[in-house]
């Protein structure tokens, strides 16, 4: 039970003491561990026409689980030629795929969707088990979300003629998508639901890191009977991802992940007439002003850069927080912080779970190393970690300058960068000060403000008085160097269709 | 010695339970060979009352869902009718519909359920909108349910011209109080069947068996009731426009006079329309400004 208790604020004697909630420190939490079957198997093979196939090379890599750095399962490692089979597979299917009445292609979408309902906690202990997050996260976020992305362009099948009224929309073709490993199904169904929804047939590459769930995915697609071809998985690392993305069928490829990778993709399609959409890197401002409900925006601000470890091309990375309150919100903020959980991602009261892989350890490690060596203050919680995995605490740095590179790369990690700012038109250039623009934060009372802040954000999504929020009706996606094209809603919808 | 089977007692679902009229009048039901088959109730004007309450409480909690639950839910009611399908077709049949028919209008309900299920979360982002007003204002268009809807349900097509007159009130968060078909109220029972077995909360959908011009009247007076819809004849529009005056009813129906093609595209009408039919359109301004 939170108990209360009242210190004295030496550091602001004018400033009347505040209660603080104090919690977890009067026993330690039993360990709460999800136990369902994830239903793995040892080896996984390339899902292609509809068959789960060997890869021609013969070759398999280990995924492992980043809670252990043990490895769980063997993955497929697909050639070019694998590639090229999944891309005939794809141009074989797409013909009768186009044709099918919307209806009828919708109703695939809706087995796809409950069937994923119907495997919801096996999928979600698979997610976590393989990358690392909290259990907690992929049972109430991930696996859901993904269902509902199903569900809601299910319907958008047979209504694509309200969508863009005064035009005809026509599928693309053979789409060839790359999805990352910070959300693996989630990812996937952002993906797939809108370009087969759309009579798109989809050759889709998980992250070498996380291609388990994306392999469970190809069971239920299998099990909705969808036609052979239309949807096609192979797995691998940057070689497969280049014959994905290169292939001449694909009419359109579509990537998220890094915006180095989202640059070389520009570059190796362009010329080639291949449409192309890019969810990429952010560095997001989350703004706090003086009225801002403070700790709500506490929580926000927890939950924008921790979320999934902070590996969130959204996470509210660069706090902005306004002078006169800075004070008070950094005292609340490491307060809150010194009680997040860190540890086993399988237990359903972790907070921050395992980073997904040791190269992305070792690149938060350096980033943060930078950041003390640049001169900011760092603060980071007495939590133990487990002491086999890969983990990381979670990090405040104070003191921060535009210039440091803790504010202006993307860390991907947990890892928070806190600047101040006087006036709006200061937060407004100081949020905007970045290559990137995917998404801001805005905490204030006055709604006026939230739309001021709004019209001048130079980002693709907004959130006031709340973070990380996602729909699959609310397009998402990012001005700038965090790419273009929208996913979800009917902007998302409008990314899958050529318009004639 | 062949088994007697057990014959049922039609009885129509009202606020999620099943009733006989408050007046205890029933009317026979032939098959259509002319044999006796039920007694049917005969639902009154204080039934229509009855169900006008149920359904206005029922109301809010069903327009305050997410869209997305109320998509879910719709899609649910379809899984409730595909594998009920040989129940539906033996309802249909019975008011001389043939096997192949009746086959064929059960596939095209399920499917126009499926396709209503659909624009839970969609209607909103085609019929609201942003508005660029001229002024340093934010300024958005978003549409609200009614409320209570009557819906006289057509006499052909029993089970698809009803579902295709109750979807889109229901799609757009309203509840429906629904006279069924009189020259074949039967397929309205089974259907009342598989809707308490799906996922819809009771009131939502209130479906009466009795007289149009027993219940019209009341349909025209109620003041609780927002909108009419459904089809009827000459006479009866005229009624429920008239009747309709004193509060103001949005009266949204289709005339018994013209030829009604139910299974074309989405039914007689553009489905968004339809579900445009029974909402209403509130704007909002608010200043933009640090």
């Amino acid at each position: 039970m939170p108990t209360a208790a009242h210190k004295k604020s030496k550091s602001s004697p004018r400033r009347r003491s505040e209660p603080e909630l104090i919690f977890g420190d009067l026993w330690e939490f039993d360990p709460a561990p999800e136990s369902a079957d994830p239903k793995l198997q040892a080896r996984y093979r390339l899902f292609i026409g509809g068959k789960f196939v060997a890869p021609k090379s013969g070759k398999y890599f280990p995924s492992f689980n980043p809670a252990t750095a043990k490895p769980i399962a063997e993955i497929a490692m697909a050639s070019p030629a694998d590639v090229d089979a999944a891309y005939q597979a794809a141009a074989k299917a797409a013909p009768a795929w186009a044709n099918l009445p919307g209806a009828e292609r919708g109703k695939y979408l809706y087995r796809i969707a409950r069937l994923l309902q119907d495997r919801a906690r096996e999928f979600a202990v698979a997610e976590t088990l393989d990358g690392g997050k909290p259990i907690k996260e992929s049972r109430d976020f991930d696996v859901p979300v993904a269902a509902a992305h199903f569900f809601y362009h299910a319907g958008w099948a047979d209504k694509l003629a309200y969508a863009f009224p005064g035009a005809t929309p026509q599928p693309h073709g053979v789409v060839g998508q790359v999805i990352p490993w910070n959300f693996p199904l989630l990812m996937l169904a952002w993906k797939i639901a809108p370009a087969i929804a759309t009579g798109n047939t989809v050759v889709l590459k998980p992250a070498e890191t996380t291609s388990i769930t994306a392999l469970k995915f190809a069971e239920i697609v299998q099990e909705a009977g969808v036609p052979p071809g239309v949807i096609n998985i192979v797995t691998g690392a940057g070689v497969t991802g280049a014959a994905v993305v290169n292939h001449p069928t694909a009419a359109k490829v579509a990537f998220t992940g890094s915006t180095d990778v989202g640059k070389l993709i520009m570059r190796s399609t362009a010329g080639t007439g291949k449409k192309l959409t890019l969810e990429l890197g952010g560095k997001a401002a989350n703004i706090v002003f003086e009225d801002a409900p403070l700790d709500q925006a506490v929580e926000g601000i927890v939950n924008g850069i921790f979320f999934n470890q902070g590996h969130v091309c959204c996470a509210g990375s660069r706090l902005l927080v306004q002078e006169s309150i800075a004070e008070a919100v950094l005292k609340r903020l490491r307060n809150r912080v010194e009680v997040l959980r860190v540890g086993n991602p399988m237990d359903k009261n972790t907070d921050i779970g395992a980073i997904n892989s040791k190269e992305q350890l070792d690149k938060i490690a350096g980033l943060v190393k930078a950041g003390q060596a640049e001169g900011a203050e760092m603060f980071q919680p007495k939590c133990k970690l487990p002491r086999e995995g890969w983990f990381f605490k979670p990090t405040l740095f104070s003191g921060v300058e535009q210039s440091h590179r803790i504010v202006r790369e993307e860390i991907f990690g947990p890892v928070l960068s806190i600047l101040t700012f006087r006036t709006v038109s200061e937060a407004v250039e100081k949020a905007n000060n970045t290559a990137y623009g995917l998404s801001a934060g805005v905490w204030t009372e006055k709604g006026s403000r939230i739309l001021k802040m709004s019209t001048e954000l130079k980002a693709g999504v907004i959130w006031a008085n709340t973070y990380n929020k996602f729909d699959p009706t609310s397009p998402f996606g990012g001005y700038k160097e965090s790419g273009f094209g929208r996913e979800g809603g009917k902007q998302g919808l409008a990314d899958y269709v050529k318009l004639t | 010695m062949p088994r007697l089977p057990i014959s049922k007692t039609p009885k129509c679902y009202v606020g999620g339970k099943f009733i006989r009229s408050e007046s205890a009048r029933t009317f026979p039901l032939n098959d259509a060979t002319g044999e006796f088959f039920a007694h049917m109730p005969q639902c009154t004007r204080k039934d229509v009352r009855n169900a006008v309450e149920v359904a206005a409480k029922a109301g809010g909690g069903w327009a305050g869902r997410s869209a997305y639950n109320r998509g879910q839910i719709l899609y649910r009611l379809a899984e409730m009718l595909e594998p009920r399908t040989a129940e539906l077709v033996n309802a249909l049949t019975l008011g001389g519909a043939t096997v192949a028919e009746a086959k064929k209008e059960v596939a095209a309900t399920i499917d126009r359920i499926v396709h209503y299920a659909g624009w839970t979360d969609k209607f909103e982002q085609i019929l609201g909108n942003v508005n660029p007003v001229a002024l340093p204002h934010f300024n958005f268009t978003v549409t609200e349910s009614m409320g209570v809807i009557g819906v006289v349900a057509p006499d052909e097509a029993p089970l698809l011209g009803l579902l295709t007159c109750i979807l889109p009130a229901v799609t757009a968060g309203n509840s429906v109080v629904v006279i069924t078909s009189e020259t074949a109220p039967y397929p309205a029972i089974a259907l009342g069947e598989m809707l308490a077995t799906s996922d819809l909360p009771g009131g939502v959908v209130n479906l009466l068996s009795g007289f149009r011009k027993e219940m019209v009247p009341t349909f025209a007076t109620h003041e609780h009731i927002r909108g009419i819809g459904g089809v009827v004849n000459a006479a009866d529009r005229k009624a429920l426009e008239i009747g309709g005056a004193e509060s103001m009813k949005r009266v949204k129906v289709f005339n018994t006079a013209d030829a009604i093609d139910w299974y074309a595209g989405e039914g007689p009408k553009a489905s968004l329309y339809a579900i445009a039919d029974f909402l209403e359109y509130k704007t909002t301004w608010h200043p933009v400004g640090a």
